[in-house]
């Protein structure tokens, strides 16, 4: 176990390494960021002394042994427009996205476990193929046309929720949150759902492919044979077996959750790295798209870690070497 | 109560496919006393499995069992509710399948998988409930049960994981156990113990047990009657002393002869039944075995022959049944 740690450890950071060096070298051929930081009146020599004063004149594999150094120290660098660690204005902006992103997994799978079991138990019944039709729609629908719609209606038309923002929050270990307070639970609602869709959706589709495969199993037909109830031979036979599958891509999209948050929040204007991305992106402040790049790499590496633990809690057969 | 444990009259279950309707048990009558140990035979195809699990009311969509009564102990399992056929699967009727590969699940403890059995069948604490596992398993054959209960069936064997398939069977003592083949998976060497053993515990438990199989061998140690399936029907029953001696039905003489013999003369190449099973979907019109059948004449081909009594505990559906004194090369 400690060996296949350490293994894992050391494959990260080869990853790590490479999605530094390639997103390092995509950053340095989009755009100049010294024409954005600059005032529009800067003359020639002001704009050249930018330049050096940022190190962007410097060849690049400098720039990037530099920057290497750094990020070995835990530096990520200052943003050029807010003038702070870029990892810092990353990690301010975590907790807003983590509990979307929280709450938005909660609410896929609170619906696509029962919902994919029944699917998958009762392929032929009028409520499956409503649920089947339902779950490609979700598949479909783009997210920021569904968030704009949700916003159209209930907050809007309806009035019923508010449609941007986070409202108030409250603090847990010093960490601020929203979910903690009614008006901020009431704030992250909208998001959460119109960001839990899609991957809903799509672990529908999955469980019930799993949950049909796994039925037509030998011991399935065996555990009916011994007389188990409906109920338990779907939940305590049928849903473990199929969760394999599940759990890989569930890892994965909890990371792209993570990762891509970035529409809803921009639709919802909510305060999360997602929208600092995209702000970063319009301003061309390097240091924060490539530390928010690198932190995202780092979650998905971790998650997938995870991932793999997990299967061995699943099935004894997985062997971890 | 009648003085049978098991009364099957005129089952028949259907499959609705989409090319038309198959017909894969189709008006199968046998009876089983306690005690007793029934054969069920047949090629590939011929229903054999089908009639078991229909036993059971395991048929699945697109089957149905269209017809007939299975009388168990007087009543008609036919007429039970699912929730009433789900305490008698188990506890009354146990199934042992074919393929102790995929028969246990394999993200349990066999530990728990037995416990189950107990735990739905039986008023056992929990503590009793494992003295008891540790019995059966004991019982099957399983070394040192106590190291085995935690493991997992990837870790045993296939003959281990069949004996274990075979304690959940009897775990709850029931009446019947209706075994699906259920050495064919096994190498030729873990057959015999398997099979040994099984017939050792019916005896024990006092169970009565159904073998489905294809394998006559298999029939002639361990079976007290044999029933012959083809497409579907009973062709022949008997003794299974007297169906190995003398088979009356064609079809129980070609699968008879096609078993290779080490004594006797030796013929140059070993005899087969001519042909293949018909596909269920399109039968012949008459007797479903004329085809292939050596003794067919046109009658065999227009008319089904209707089951008939040939002497006492012995029945075959053929118009003209293999005498027992002739020995022709016909088909065998």
């Amino acid at each position: 176990m400690l060996k296949y740690l350490l293994k894992r450890i050391f494959q990260m950071f080869v990853v790590l390494f490479v999605v530094s060096v390639i997103v390092f070298c995509v950053m340095s051929f989009t755009g100049d960021p010294v024409l954005m930081i600059v005032p529009p009146t800067a003359t020639d020599a002001q704009i050249a002394e930018a330049r050096i004063a940022l190190g962007l004149d410097r060849p690049l594999w400098e720039q990037y042994s530099v920057f290497l150094g750094n990020l070995l120290r835990g530096d990520l660098g200052v943003s050029y427009m807010f003038k702070r660690p870029a990892l810092t204005l990353i990690v301010e902006r975590m907790p807003a996205t983590l509990e979307l992103v929280f709450l938005s997994i909660l609410i896929s799978l609170a619906v696509a476990l029962p919902c994919g079991v029944f699917a998958g138990a009762r392929p032929n019944s009028p409520l499956s193929r409503a649920i089947m039709g339902g779950s490609l729609l979700g598949i479909s629908l783009p997210s920021f046309w569904v968030g704009i719609l949700f916003i159209f209606y209930f907050a809007v038309e309806k009035g019923l929720l508010p449609s941007s923002g986070r409202g108030v929050t409250g603090l847990l270990f010093g960490v601020p949150f929203a979910f903690l307070t009614w008006d901020g639970f009431r704030h992250i609602i909208l998001p959460a759902v119109t960001l839990a869709l899609g991957t809903l959706a799509m672990l529908i589709r999955l469980i019930r492919a799993q949950i049909m495969e796994v039925m037509r199993q030998d011991f399935i037909r065996f555990a009916r044979a011994k007389g188990v109830s409906w109920s338990s031979l779907l939940f305590s036979h049928a849903l473990k077996n199929a969760l394999v599958p599940v759990v890989t891509v569930f890892g994965l999209q909890v990371g792209s959750l993570i990762a891509f948050a970035t529409v809803t929040e921009t639709i919802f204007a909510w305060p999360g790295m997602g929208k600092l991305l995209v702000d970063s992106i319009n301003t061309s402040d390097r240091p924060v798209i490539v530390a928010y790049l690198m932190i995202v790499a780092a979650m998905f590496v971790l998650i997938n870690f995870i991932v793999d633990i997990v299967y061995t809690l699943i099935d004894p057969r997985v062997d971890l070497r | 109560m009648s003085e049978y444990l098991l009364e099957v009259k005129n089952l028949k279950t259907c499959f609705e496919l989409f090319r038309g309707t198959v017909k894969a048990v189709d008006g199968v009558d046998f009876t089983l006393k306690t005690g007793e140990i029934l054969g069920i035979v047949g090629e590939s195809g011929g229903g054999k499995s089908v009639t078991g699990f229909s036993l059971l009311g395991l048929i699945d969509a697109p089957g149905r069992i269209t017809g007939g009564e299975i009388l168990f102990r007087g009543e008609d399992l036919l007429k039970k509710s699912e929730e009433e056929m789900r305490r008698i699967r188990g506890k009354e009727i146990s199934m042992i399948f074919q393929d102790p590969m995929t028969s246990l699940n394999p993200l349990q403890t066999i530990g728990r998988q037995i416990d189950e059995m107990l735990a739905l069948h039986t008023d056992l604490s929990s503590a009793g409930r494992r003295a008891r596992i540790l019995e059966l398993l004991n019982e099957v054959g399983i070394p040192t049960p106590e190291d085995r209960l935690d493991c997992y069936p990837h870790q045993f064997s296939g003959g281990m994981r069949q004996r274990v398939v075979i304690a959940i069977a009897l775990a709850a003592n029931p009446r019947l156990i209706i075994a699906d083949e259920p050495t064919t998976a096994l190498d030729v060497t873990v057959q015999a113990q398997i099979l040994k053993l099984m017939e050792n515990l019916v005896k024990k438990f006092g169970s009565a047990l159904i073998l489905v199989t294809h394998d006559l061998a298999v029939v002639s140690e361990m079976t007290h009657r044999v029933v012959v399936m083809y497409c579907g029907k009973i062709v022949e029953e008997a003794p299974t002393a007297e169906l190995i001696r003398a088979p009356r039905h064609p079809y129980t003489k070609g699968l008879l002869g096609s078993i290779p013999r080490i004594t006797g003369v030796r013929t140059p190449r070993l005899p087969q039944i001519p042909g293949m099973a018909p596909h269920l979907f399109d039968l012949p019109k008459g007797c479903s075995f004329a085809p292939r059948c050596g003794y067919a004449t046109e009658r065999c081909r227009e008319e089904v022959p209707a089951m008939r009594e040939l002497s006492a505990g012995r029945r075959a559906a053929c118009h003209n049944p293999v005498s027992t004194e002739k020995r022709t090369a016909g088909n065998g």
